[in-house]
């Protein structure tokens, strides 16, 4: 199970990279396509060196991953992480859209003194 | 009535579950304050929960296990914080060692449960408020008993496209 390919470690440094704003929206970008560290810096309104910090960030926790091109550093999508982070979360979505579906059998079940 | 909405806040660590049901706002209360009914829907089939101790009312402790298709049991606790007959509960969400009691009293998830009317159905909304990514992961690794294997179609469309 995927789920379990990452640490404990692994985990925490997911949601602390995406608990910022910026970062997510560096993550969404580079999910629809690569984006170099300058091209993300124009669409901030923050310095270079302050977007490369955030990429850096995220490079740490495997969201995404850097390659040099030339001049350029390109920004990868780091999916098989941003894979497991999501799985993370929707197998909690799912533990409880299954304790709904038991809710919704239990009351449906007992349901014999109400009118509707 | 299946889930409506679920909402995870990244920044403070929450998940919120939202769902309407088809029961007034006092029927739904008795899911959670009767612990024969919560038995039945809070673990999953192959992990059915028992709780032994079920004090619902502020400053309450109680106390469950999940036993698994291998006989194996995962223990967890409850601390009621609050309770606002039928609309409001909050409680601390945590687990426990063979002993029944918390291995860290401090580790925990806080469990908001809003109930209100909604037309002639209910709407409740779990919030669960997480301490730690690291939280996050082994409260979800009970849910992964029951297997997951749908809802991966997402990521892979969005990395397709």
């Amino acid at each position: 199970m995927v789920v379990h390919g990452l640490s404990e470690d692994d985990a925490d440094r997911i949601f602390h990279a995406l608990a910022d704003r910026t970062r997510r929206d560096i993550v969404t970008r580079v999910l629809h396509a690569e984006q170099s560290v300058s091209d993300l810096a124009e669409r901030y309104s923050m310095s270079f060196a302050a977007v490369q910090k955030h990429v850096a960030v995220l490079e740490r926790a495997g969201l995404v991953r850097k390659v040099r091109r030339g001049r350029e550093q390109i920004v990868h999508a780091g999916l098989d992480v941003i894979h497991q982070a999501k799985s993370l979360l929707e197998s909690y979505e799912h533990l409880w859209r299954h304790r709904v579906a038991r809710i919704d059998a239990l009351l449906a079940e007992t349901d014999t003194t109400q009118g509707d | 009535m299946p889930v409506l909405d679920t909402r995870l806040d990244t920044d403070d660590l929450t998940l919120t579950v939202v769902t309407e049901i088809d029961a007034t706002p006092e029927r739904a209360w008795q899911l959670w304050a009767d612990h024969r009914q919560l038995e039945q829907w809070w673990g999953p089939p192959t992990w059915p929960a028992t709780f032994h101790r079920h004090e619902f009312e502020p400053g309450g402790e109680s106390r469950y296990f999940m036993t698994g298709p291998d006989g194996s049991k995962g223990h967890g606790w409850f601390t009621i914080v609050e309770t606002d007959a039928p609309n409001r509960l909050v409680f601390k969400d945590g687990f426990a060692g063979d002993d029944g009691e918390p291995t860290d009293p401090e580790d925990y998830g806080t469990v908001t449960v809003t109930i209100e009317p909604a037309g002639d159905r209910t709407r409740m909304s779990v919030q669960t408020r997480f301490r730690s990514a690291e939280q996050l992961t082994a409260m979800t690794e009970m849910g992964m008993a029951e297997g997951m294997t749908e809802a991966m179609g997402q990521i892979d469309s969005l990395v397709a496209a």
